[in-house]
């Protein structure tokens, strides 16, 4: 047999339907719904007087609007309205939804792991594009429209174009305390915002193999930054040992019999792909962006660029603008760059494993004045499971306030907003241009990275603050 | 994005660059000019729809009563969005834009037929442009994309008990 990457294998498995002059039907094993994107599909579906085909492949929960202090009190009557509304469809339509007061309930991109939902081969859909973080497991998942929404909800359906397939391949070992977030945004910033357009990414090399699955979960949550539909990488052991005994993961038997079809998934030797790009891991550094999209970035030990460095007109531009509205002058060293606000939460980097190398910086040690911190786990669980090790003693006792789960920070769309002018240290995926607030400018980071900040205020190394003894 | 409908989006169609800080209209904004009051088609610039999924934008642009987007290139999913609701991304190569910018003042007309893939003005044809069928049929005949699927109901049924879905 003709070898294949996992991406065409997952494909092929999943056609429904095929014809002459259209894309292909595709099945789709999991989606994933949440307050914003879906009222007008589920209306959709009134109107027509459609059902919800599968109920059971569809799980709902609230995270883009929700409030992270008071639970109860949601100032904004729209975002009210939103979350009403997808208790309401839910009921209706038969949909399980992990509702605001529900223990399971968090960003969808960390519950659907934390549930077992997603798993290695399946095709995983959501009305968000940072649906690629499910890619993680070996999951080909991408995010989609509203009228997409609507279409799956009715047919469990997709028509989809076959994509291009790419393989980032990253070479070596990471050095100590370089995270999955440094490596990601370094490869957004040597392949630019487009190197992914039309397609899907496999990461592949040492580096990948010796993550741990939420550090994969960081890397291909920002595939879509790149301009990918998505971004996975082969199910191995790593993947297996996460999934074992999560509720929706078969159990007993048929877990090792799932293991043995999920080890079919995996790239075969002599697969080819329609790009190979290459990274090496030990030459990436701690990064911090310093413009309005995530490809403006470099290490911390770099100076803000200057548009003349750039030999495209158009780019020298672009460059020009976002240092305009990151209030930033050419030249200046990253580390000079002070802030007044830290984020950290997302669906980027706001899991355990995140909150427990930030909570290593801050132990012992105080926010520097002048600046708010804010730590918003992913979920519920992620919280609990914080609380039980102390995490949240050492951030709120460091001056960080702890709050409740949700998107919040990362897009605006609830109370949690930078003001207009002021500069965020944040872990989240996107620094567009009034993303965190009308007006607020955006460095993108890793939690240990957005730790240090908070504590020096302003940019620094993270690896050089030594954890305290306390 | 914060309504639940999709109807009532026009208003906040390029609301930053329509409307000053206490919502009153920019004079040095064009579609608050007269003469593009009523206009259908959009001329734009590359990477036109850049962003993010959400379907609020085409949203926007229909219901302020554009019907037509005419670009040097588009974003994917806002390129896909537009089709899903009847509103035409039409590509055409830089020089061919620029001369749309310039002469579109004053009650030039422009007229965009699908069915030939042709883009012409009172002078003739200005440009001929590249859409796929299966987008093609769909803007002409107004389908439903869901009632076509759900004609292949039989089809996503064998495919279910084949692959043992959700057993």
């Amino acid at each position: 047999m003709e070898p294949k990457t996992i991406i065409e294998k997952i494909w092929d498995k999943h056609v429904v339907h095929q014809e002459e002059g259209s894309p292909d039907l595709l099945y789709i094993d999991l989606h994933l719904v949440h307050e914003v994107t879906s009222p007008q599909a589920f209306e959709g579906l009134r109107m027509n007087k459609r059902r919800v085909r599968r109920p059971d492949l569809t799980f709902a929960t609230m995270d883009h609007n929700v409030p992270t202090i008071a639970r109860h009190i949601i100032n904004d009557p729209v975002s009210k309205v939103q979350m009403e509304k997808l208790e309401e469809n839910c009921n209706e339509f038969g949909v399980e939804i992990a509702d605001i007061n529900h223990p399971d309930q968090g960003i969808v991109h960390v519950i659907g792991p934390e549930l077992g939902l997603t798993q290695p081969g399946k095709t995983i859909v959501c009305g968000d594009s940072h649906t690629s973080t499910h890619g993680a497991f070996g999951a080909l998942a991408f995010g989609i429209g509203t009228s997409e929404v609507e279409h799956v909800l009715s047919t469990q359906t997709l028509w989809q174009s076959r994509p291009k397939t790419i393989e980032i391949r990253v070479n070596g070992h990471l050095g100590s305390g370089v995270t999955a977030k440094d490596l990601i945004l370094a490869v957004i910033a040597k392949f630019g915002v487009n190197a992914g357009t039309g397609a899907v990414v496999e990461y592949t090399g040492e580096a990948i193999r010796n993550m741990t699955m939420e550090e994969r979960m960081t890397v291909c949550n920002m595939s879509i930054e790149a301009g990918a539909k998505a971004g996975l990488i082969s199910p191995d052991e790593t993947t297996f040992l996460y999934l074992k005994g999560k509720r929706h993961t078969p159990s007993g038997e048929a877990f090792d019999d799932a293991i043995a079809e999920w080890k079919k998934l995996a790239t075969d030797p002599g697969a080819e792909y329609d790009e190979v790009l290459e990274i090496g891991a030990e030459e990436i550094e701690p990064q911090v962006t310093w413009g309005t999209n995530p490809s403006m970035g470099s290490s911390v030990y770099a100076r803000v660029p200057f548009p003349e460095d750039y030999e495209d007109p158009g780019d020298q531009k672009s460059i020009k603008q976002a240092l305009a509205y990151m209030d930033l002058q050419p030249g200046t060293p990253i580390q000079n760059i002070d802030i007044q606000y830290v984020f950290i939460g997302s669906c980027t980097n706001s899991r355990l494993s995140d909150l427990r190398s930030a909570a290593e910086i801050v132990r012992g040690r105080k926010v520097h004045e002048g600046v708010t911190a804010l730590v918003v786990p992913g979920s519920k669980s992620v919280k609990n499971a914080a609380e039980a090790e102390g995490l949240d003693t050492v951030f709120k006792d460091a001056g960080f306030e702890w709050r409740e789960a949700g998107c919040s920070m990362c897009l605006a769309m609830n109370d949690d907003i930078v003001p207009p002018g002021e500069r965020c240290a944040s872990t989240s995926n996107r620094n567009f241009e009034g993303r965190q607030g009308n007006g607020a400018r955006t460095h993108l980071v890793s939690p240990a990275m957005a730790a240090a900040a908070a504590i020096e205020g302003r940019f620094t190394d993270a690896r050089k603050v030594k954890p305290l003894v306390v | 994005m914060k309504r639940i409908e999709r109807q009532g989006f026009g208003q906040f169609l390029f609301y930053n660059w329509r409307f000053d800080d206490d919502g009153h209209p920019r004079d040095d904004f064009n579609l608050n000019e007269d003469q593009y009051r009523n206009a259908s088609i959009l001329v734009a610039g590359k990477n036109f729809g850049c962003g993010s999924s959400r379907e609020h934008a085409p949203w926007a642009l229909l219901d302020y009563g554009f019907k037509v987007v005419i670009a040097p290139s588009f974003a994917d999913i806002f390129y896909n969005n537009c089709v899903k609701n009847g509103i035409l991304p039409i590509a055409l190569n830089q020089d061919t834009v620029s001369e749309l910018f310039s002469k579109s003042k004053n009650g030039y007309e422009l007229f965009v037929e699908l069915d030939k893939q042709q883009v012409s003005d009172a002078s003739g044809a200005v440009a001929t442009f590249n859409i796929d069928p299966y987008w093609k049929e769909m803007l002409l005949n107004g389908w439903d994309e869901v009632s076509r699927t759900l004609s292949l109901e039989d089809q996503i049924k064998q495919y279910e008990e084949k692959q043992l879905v959700g057993e």
